[in-house]
């Protein structure tokens, strides 16, 4: 009889406790969906073709955003150039070459903080270094170096994921053929796992696409009367476009803030929704 | 790994191509550390002069108000610590309970519309949520708590809780799905519902992954610049307290992103700036110091348990 309390008491905990957690997850999830009906709802309005293929003008005020999408593709094929071969690079050392030492958890611990740094820390640096020291200038070039550095350690540790999920048989039956080491690995290896490479790859690229903290200082600039002429001019950009509207600029129209907010949202869900299809499509594909 | 060794005859002749192409990518295996190096270096190299320009005494000062030269760095920390430990008490308890939610009970269904969702979160970039912040966030919570601005250390640690949930949540679910299948079927065998599985069994034995998680979401919220700086009202005051949650603060992120733009370069206030970098830069370090051992001892433990 007892026991049978027992037992009926914590099957009601349990049916509480389920519910409490569905809950909790619901909290954590509606503001997000919210967020993006929302923003599409306030912002749809406002775009048009003008919207994204002019100059804005009257200070902000009225006109596109032209400059500042093209921008953020600039710096987003900027940090691509300088952070995916050497980030694939580095994951196939870490992968398939280097030896378990000290050194390589050296390497390791780097990659963690590396990965840990505060973005805006990252602006200092690039000022320091790129601007500064490099005599770079505020420039296309020092905003993706600075952003590369940031994107490096997503891509390598995401590429190394894709290297390893490589079966070790393929490595053994490459070598066994005659071929050397590094034969396997882009032949065989880099093959195999290219669709996940590429899934981190986006991610990282997605995340340095909506930054704005290490561009501040280092590449982005208010407002160009035309288009950057080499990767040594500044840009502008999106995200440090939607900052300027949303805080410097007064009396700005509602209307253009989330118009821009929903163009920027719509370049980084597109690259994260992306990175997602390729993810579901090779696992479901995936034949070891 | 994967270094059999072949007989001398058999193994395949390396040609000098290979060789570079190797040692190239050698080369691109230790740039982190050698990035990592740079930081530190040109953070110190702009920083450290701080230290000489500016009494020490005076760095602990509790007014910032760099135009006077009084770089007092405490109402800063003051108001990084008071955005943090909000956002915490936030984060924690929804992230571990989404985390929980998606990997021991949620349906298929709800599994693949909690995750691309929590993933989404994850990319969304931190000017997005600074933005929804002023316009909806802010005026929306000074009218339901009468406050005479919405531009608080509240607003800003409710934006940073769901910057840093992702965090919490995936961190904390990998280390959930990494406990065995056999745990949870024992603690079912010896009668345990799944509900006392999951908070006697499964978040125990996940509990290093699950701090590590809980750390790294932190560690965004100390990093975090663009939203914090958009929605806390940026007054470098003292105020202490739980009325301190609901006035405005200043962040040492915000206090850089939004000073450094317009200092001369060189100048004391700058150098004191890179110092705010330098702090910064040793928070995340020891964070993910600690992560990596906790980590590290917890693998190596795992591995003595499991072989």
């Amino acid at each position: 009889m007892n026991t049978n309390r027992k037992l009926a008491t914590a099957h009601r905990a349990q049916k509480i406790g389920f519910a409490v957690l569905a809950g909790v997850s619901a909290i954590t999830v509606l503001p997000i969906l919210w967020l993006g009906f929302y923003i599409v709802a306030q912002g749809i309005s406002a775009i048009s073709w003008d919207f994204i293929t002019t100059f804005p003008s009257n200070g902000m005020r009225s006109g596109g955003i032209m400059p500042a999408i093209l921008g953020t593709i600039y710096l987003t094929i900027g940090t691509a150039l300088f952070s995916v071969p050497p980030g694939i690079a580095a994951a196939i050392y870490l992968a398939e070459y280097a030896p378990d030492t000290r050194w390589t958890r050296v390497i390791r611990l780097a990659m963690i903080n590396l990965s840990g740094i505060p973005s805006v820390v990252y602006g200092l640096f690039g000022l320091g270094l790129f601007v500064i020291f490099l005599q770079i200038g505020t420039s296309i070039l020092a905003a993706s170096l600075t952003l590369s550095i940031m994107t490096l350690p997503v891509i390598i540790s995401t590429t190394e994921e894709a290297l390893r999920a490589v079966p070790q048989d393929f490595r053994t039956v490459s070598i066994s053929l005659g071929s050397t080491k590094w034969q396997t690995v882009w032949r065989i290896v880099l093959p195999q796992s290219v669709a996940g490479i590429l899934t981190g790859v986006i991610l990282g690229l997605e995340r340095a696409a909506g930054e704005t903290a290490p561009i501040l200082f280092t590449g982005a600039t208010f407002f160009l009367p035309h288009l950057p002429q080499s990767p040594l001019d500044p840009t502008m950009a999106l995200p440090y476009h939607l900052f300027v509207i949303s805080t410097q600029v007064p009396g700005m129209p509602i209307q253009i803030q989330y118009g821009t907010v929903l163009v920027l949202l719509v370049f980084v869900i597109a690259m994260n929704v992306t990175a997602t299809m390729i993810r579901s499509r090779v696992r479901a594909r995936r034949q070891w | 790994m994967n270094n059999q060794k072949l007989p001398a005859l058999l193994a395949p002749q390396t040609n000098w191509s290979e060789r570079v192409t190797v040692a190239l990518v050698r080369v691109a295996g230790y740039l982190s550390i050698v990035f990592v190096s740079l930081i530190c270096l040109f953070l110190l190299r702009e920083g450290l002069p701080a230290l000489v320009n500016v009494p020490l005494l005076s760095l602990f000062g509790t007014t910032w108000y760099p135009i006077e030269a009084r770089f007092g760095l405490l109402p800063l920390l003051l108001g990084s610590l008071t955005v943090t430990i909000g956002a915490a008490c936030i984060a924690v308890p929804l992230g571990i309970g989404t985390a929980v939610y998606i990997s021991e009970i949620a349906p298929q269904w709800a599994k693949e519309t909690l995750k691309p969702l929590v993933e989404i979160l994850a990319g969304l970039p931190s000017v997005v949520l600074g933005f929804i912040g002023i316009l909806v966030l802010a005026p929306a919570l000074r009218r339901a708590l009468s406050l005479n601005t919405g531009m608080t250390a509240f607003t800003g640690a409710l934006l940073l809780a769901w910057a840093s949930i992702p965090t919490i949540v995936s961190v904390a679910e990998d280390a959930l799905n990494a406990v065995p299948r056999s745990y949870r079927e024992a603690s079912a065998a010896l009668g345990a519902t799944r509900w006392q599985t999951i908070w006697m069994v499964t978040v125990p034995a996940a509990r290093s992954g699950v701090l590590t998680g809980i750390m790294l979401g932190i560690g965004r919220v100390i990093g975090e610049t663009m939203a914090v700086m958009m929605v806390t009202g940026n007054a470098p005051v003292m105020a202490f307290g739980p009325s301190a949650l609901f006035s405005p603060v200043r962040t040492m992120t915000a206090t850089i992103a939004a000073e450094m733009g317009e200092v001369a370069k060189g100048s004391t206030h700058y150098q004191v700036l890179f110092l705010i970098g330098i702090v910064l830069f040793v928070f995340s370090l020891v964070i993910n110091l600690t992560v990596f051992y906790v980590g590290a001892r917890h693998a190596a433990r795992k591995q003595r348990l499991l072989s």
